[in-house]
């Protein structure tokens, strides 16, 4: 009966297992490359990486980043180029976690954590300035009161990230191509696919 | 016994004392309660079964497996503003959900929902030493009643609609009368089979006359069963019928202007109007609470099957809105006024005749095949004038466009 089999298809979805996961207790394993909170990072000795060259403005296409370059101060310089973030803002009531400012950064500056869970209850909260983007003194996210972190989500942020580099170029698969990062150094390359490996031979 | 126009019920035999009236009073009160926790509970089941066949999880979070979810959802729109739209008429704006919802309500006094039907008993009970039914009233209009409460409600959706002053409502309220009151027509004809098969239109007189098994469902040769189910979806605008409040196409129909608990009230008679059809549907062909009394008191299970029989309803419509898809408004329309009346008419007619047979002594056979001939040829004319119509049709409209095309 050919009408009658769709029925035969909902009575059967009863006793089939619930893909449903009850967010709030439990909580998938996140992607590795997932989209969340942006993080400043910097050097191995501490110098911001930020130049403050707008990149990252420029190519936002929800406008929610602000950003505006100073000379670095002669006596103690910020980044270890001419120039530094001097203001940095991301308004996250208009970020839609694109991803394309971590592509334009030239220095590898801004990179997104795993961290999509923060609620923010007034505007100011809601666009986070330099002071909070900034990793902390041991290279770490900060974690801000309305953040809800869990482990692993601020780890493996930077670098490999860039989806242009090194899968972009067969022959540089494998080459760390990126800068050393405080906290936790060079990090390794990724691990190819194995499409990327038969291009290389 | 007294010959009354309101009930047949054993109860009025010796007259109307503070008793009976106390009786009668805790009746309606106890079907009214039962009514509300099975509409609560309807609406728990119905979203808790279809996210299930959707492999979803639904409701689980307000008591156990979410059951006080439909509580909580009902204190909620109570709290809710109220609001009435600028070009509402707003008397009768603030009418429509009560229109909907009293009728709804009133289906359910004709229901036997127990009594002990077992050893030509009729349903009969004893409480406080007085006789009675486990329903409210038994008049003898019964199952009239019915469809003339169902019709009422035509009017809530109808003027609901029409009073948002808004042009969604409105739409949807249209469609919701048509509809309506086009498989009205099928409804009743399907139950004028079972009317002619039991002989009274008192619903106590129709289940015990399905008491030894004798179940309309057959008697009746299935087809009135499907015709009235088939209808009594679409009376319910429940899917794959629900084209009155087709999201995607009128938001949410005749209620969209509603808010708060007049729009808690349409969703209200909504349900309670699926448990009562389900209700009339198990009374009608199934034998209500007819069944065999295993142990314990004949009058408990008269309500044990009644309770099953009427799950069983309630799955099958959750079932329906899990597995069709809905109709468009013309396919609609077709099947009610070129196959379901057309159909149950011809049903109709063949019990009659068959009835009508065995009380003459005519040779079945013959009946049968007469019967046949006619419904066949019925069919063929019926089919050739639907045909000539659609004809017709495209004749006028290649007619009417067909220069235009050219001039263009």
């Amino acid at each position: 009966m050919g009408y009658l089999d769709g029925f035969a298809v909902t009575f059967r979805k009863l006793f089939e297992d619930r893909v449903t996961a009850e967010y709030p207790e439990v909580k998938r394993e996140k992607p590795e490359r997932l989209h969340g909170r942006h993080v400043l990072n910097r050097y191995e000795d501490g110098m911001e990486k930020c130049i403050g060259c707008e990149l990252c403005a420029g190519v936002c296409p929800a406008s929610c980043i602000y950003v505006r370059g100073m000379d670095n101060p002669e006596d103690a310089p910020v980044s270890p180029g001419e120039r530094y973030g001097f203001v940095y803002e991301i308004n996250y009531l208009r970020c839609i976690h694109c991803d394309l400012c971590v592509e334009a950064c030239p220095t590898e500056a801004i990179t997104e954590t795993k961290m999509f869970e923060f609620s923010f209850t007034n505007r100011s909260d809601a666009i986070y300035t330099r002071d909070e983007l900034l990793v902390g003194d041991d290279g770490r996210p900060q974690d801000l009161p309305w953040e809800d972190w869990r482990p692993g989500e601020d780890v493996a942020t930077s670098a490999w990230m860039r989806a242009t580099s090194p899968a972009g170029d067969a022959s540089y698969v494998g080459r760390v191509a990126w800068s050393g990062e405080l906290g936790y150094g060079v990090r390794p390359p990724e691990e190819t696919s194995p499409s990327e490996e038969a291009g290389t031979t | 016994m007294t010959p009354s126009i309101l009930a047949v019920d054993p109860l009025f035999v010796g007259g109307v004392g503070l008793e009976v009236v106390v009786i009668v009073v805790l009746k309606v009160l106890v079907a009214f309660a039962l009514l509300m926790v099975s509409v609560l509970l309807m609406v728990w089941f119905e979203r808790k079964l279809i996210s299930d066949m959707q492999n979803r999880i639904g409701p689980n979070v307000a008591g156990p497996w979410g059951v006080f979810q439909t509580l909580a959802d009902g204190i909620k729109l109570f709290f809710k503003e109220d609001l009435v739209p600028d070009r509402a008429d707003r008397k009768v704006f603030k009418l429509a959900p009560y229109l909907s919802l009293v009728p709804a309500f009133l289906v359910f006094v004709v229901v036997p929902v127990g009594g002990d039907f077992g050893d030509d008993n009729r349903g009969v009970v004893r409480w406080f030493g007085n006789d009675t039914f486990l329903q409210v009233a038994d008049p003898p209009v019964g199952i009239l009643f019915v469809l003339a409460m169902s019709s009422l409600a035509v009017y809530g959706v109808m003027l609901a609609g029409w009073s948002s002053g808004s042009k969604y409502p409105l739409l949807g309220s249209v469609r919701a009368s048509a509809q309506m009151v086009s498989y009205e027509a099928a409804l009743g004809l399907a139950l004028a089979a079972v009317i002619i098969k039991t002989g009274s239109l008192s619903t106590n007189e129709i289940v015990a006359s399905q008491s030894t098994w004798d179940w309309n469902l057959w008697v009746t040769g299935f087809v009135p069963f499907v015709i009235f189910l088939i209808a009594a979806t679409a009376e319910l605008n429940r899917p794959p019928f629900d084209l009155v409040e087709a999201e995607q196409e009128l938001v949410g129909g005749f209620h969209t202007e509603y808010s708060s608990m007049r729009f808690a009230m349409f969703f209200l008679a909504e349900f309670m109007n699926t448990v009562t059809m389900s209700a009339i549907i198990v009374t009608l062909f199934f034998g209500g609470p007819a069944g065999p009394d295993l142990v314990g008191p004949g009058w408990l299970w008269g309500i044990v099957w009644f309770v099953l029989k009427l799950s069983a309803f309630l799955f099958t419509f959750v079932w329906f809105r899990a597995t069709l898809p809905r109709f468009r408004y013309d396919q609609l329309m077709d099947l009610g006024w070129k196959l379901l009346i057309p159909l149950a008419l011809g049903w109709l007619l063949v019990i009659a005749a068959l009835d009508i047979g065995r009380d003459r002594g005519w040779n079945s056979v013959l009946v049968v095949a007469v019967c046949m001939a006619a419904l066949a040829a019925a069919a063929a004319l019926l089919s050739a004038a639907i045909g000539a119509g659609r004809r017709q049709r495209e004749l006028d409209e290649a007619a009417r466009t067909g220069p235009e095309r050219l001039g263009a």
